[in-house]
């Protein structure tokens, strides 16, 4: 379905592409923003990884075997549930519970999604990196964003609404109808950002993937139809991980005897 | 007093929060029926004892015990509804009165409707008007709030109704009104009441018995009459001769 190969791109082209971000730095010093050392440090570091994943990923797509991949897809979960939950102040045991929700949830959403698109697809054999590995971690990254904003949007309104969660618990309620307001409130801000990613869908920006098909050759309907995949796939799992990291770590705010933990139970 | 006269019975209790130690051994009989007033200092421990009547707390050490039995063995949500709770600020939920009222009945069966007749029983123990079930909660009044949480608290029907400060918030004529309100309750309804309250005339005027409590430590407990008339304690004596000259503290 190539429509025509795609033009190269050289070492020359790509230091040329590089001043671009010299406009940036110009910027910073003529407003004094200060932000020369991190655009420049910035740059250097996306060149350097990216160019690092090419190789990675070179290796995996010649070694096809399938626990490479896997080990691949789970080093991805891993560092998507460490960058999710770093922001939130916790102590290091709720913070090592969170993590391990998140990791369970991201792989979960993503995992159960992929499976459910490979087969849909027919991706063979099952592991196929070329596939695996960039719609993976598409929908890694979005379940991260996800997870990220679910735990710490819970973790501000749990702190904000102790007084009305209090109250219901006095009355008999359970954990779950004392903080079902803050639960809906927390999985309502986690996936706010994939609810207006399908309404500007295509109108306010053309989603990356598809743009880099189109780039690279292949006729716009198959790349669309791709993106299309995408997008449901990025629906399901942020919906997924959203569900699970908001109602596991709502447990971590009450003890066995459904009270409300102390703050001080709570905060680093 | 026999056991079975006891509300509660806390033996050896201890609270620790963050290090510190909130309730010191405090070994005391809260009596079943009548008011019983909590008073003491600032940060004596008053609300931290009263939390763990109803188990919103539980304590780091000793044991607490409701009408003879472990707290512990009832369970927790059983027990929140037989021992209410009102707190210093009322927090209502958003809607009617009759909403905030009917919510202590629908957490149990979520498809009840709105009874009626129980709201309209239950507004006038707390000397609201029954047509106040159609008010909005958002605009009312700090008092008006503080009743119909008090209202709510007694949908339930429990046996025991805590009350942490509720007349803190409260103008000194409103706080009048509702310790008056609060005082008809345990003969109407059989209720117990632990009445958390830095106003010692407040406490004077509505409880029979009163425990005195000072850095987490039980200084004293008895009849209020005799706390107030001749204390054991010279600490107590102290407390409560402090607050009597003062020309604001009722």
């Amino acid at each position: 379905m190539l429509l025509e190969p795609p033009l190269d791109i050289g070492w020359p082209q790509l230091m040329i592409a590089a001043a671009l971000v010299l406009v940036a730095l110009a910027l910073s010093a003529w407003q004094r923003l200060g932000l020369g050392k991190s655009l420049a440090v910035g740059t250097l570091r996306a060149i350097v990884q990216l160019i690092a994943v090419g190789y990675v990923l070179l290796w995996v797509f010649a070694a096809d075997r399938w626990y490479v991949v896997c080990g691949v897809l789970l080093l991805m979960v891993m560092t998507a549930s460490f960058t999710a939950t770093r922001r939130l102040r916790a102590p290091a045991a709720v913070r090592r519970r969170l993590n391990l929700i998140c990791s369970v949830a991201i792989l979960a959403g993503s995992g159960l999604t992929l499976a459910y698109v490979g087969a849909v697809i027919h991706v063979t054999p099952w592991y196929n990196p070329r596939y695996l590995i960039p719609l993976f971690g598409m929908i890694v990254a979005n379940a991260m964003n996800a997870a990220a904003l679910g735990a710490e949007r819970l973790q501000s309104e749990m702190d904000a609404g102790r007084a009305q969660i209090e109250a219901y618990l006095a009355l008999g309620a359970s954990a779950q109808q004392a903080s079902a307001e803050q639960v809906r409130r927390a999985l309502i801000a986690s996936l706010i950002p994939t609810v207006n990613m399908l309404a500007v869908m295509g109108i306010v920006a053309l989603p990356g993937m598809m743009t880099g098909q189109i780039l690279a050759g292949i006729s716009p309907n198959l790349a669309v139809r791709y993106q299309l995949v995408v997008v449901f796939m990025l629906t399901s799992a942020t919906a997924i991980t959203s569900a699970g990291v908001v109602l596991w770590y709502r447990r971590s705010f009450f003890s066995a005897a459904t009270q409300l933990l102390p703050l001080a139970a709570l905060r680093a | 007093m026999r056991p079975d006269e006891s509300a509660f019975q806390l033996r050896d209790v201890c609270l620790d929060r963050s290090g510190q130690r909130i309730l010191i051994d405090v070994d005391v009989s809260l009596p079943k029926f009548g008011i019983t007033a909590l008073i003491g200092p600032s940060g004596s421990g008053k609300t931290s004892l009263l939390r763990l009547l109803n188990r919103l707390d539980d304590p780091t050490s000793g044991q607490v015990e409701f009408s003879g039995a472990p707290i512990a063995a009832l369970p927790v949500r059983t027990l929140r509804r037989r021992v209410g709770f009102v707190f210093q600020t009322p927090t209502l939920f958003k809607g009617t009165v009759a909403d905030n009222l009917s919510i202590a009945l629908r957490l149990v069966d979520a498809d009840r409707p709105v009874d009626a007749a129980r709201v309209a029983e239950v507004l006038r123990l707390v000397h609201l008007p029954e047509q106040f079930a159609e008010r909005d909660s958002g605009p009312l009044s700090g008092g008006e709030k503080q009743r119909v949480a008090l209202a709510r608290a007694l949908m339930t029907q429990p046996d025991v109704l805590l009350l942490d400060e509720p007349t803190a918030s409260l103008d000194p004529e409103t706080a009048d009104h509702l310790i008056d309100t609060l005082c008809s309750l345990p003969e109407k309804l059989g209720l117990t009441v632990i009445l958390v309250t830095h106003r010692l005339s407040e406490a004077r005027q509505a409880s029979s018995y009163a425990v005195m409590l000072e850095a987490g430590c039980v200084v004293e407990a008895g009849a209020t009459e005799k706390l107030w008339r001749a204390a054991d304690s010279a600490r107590t004596r102290a407390f409560i001769a402090s607050a009597a000259p003062r020309p604001n503290a009722a």
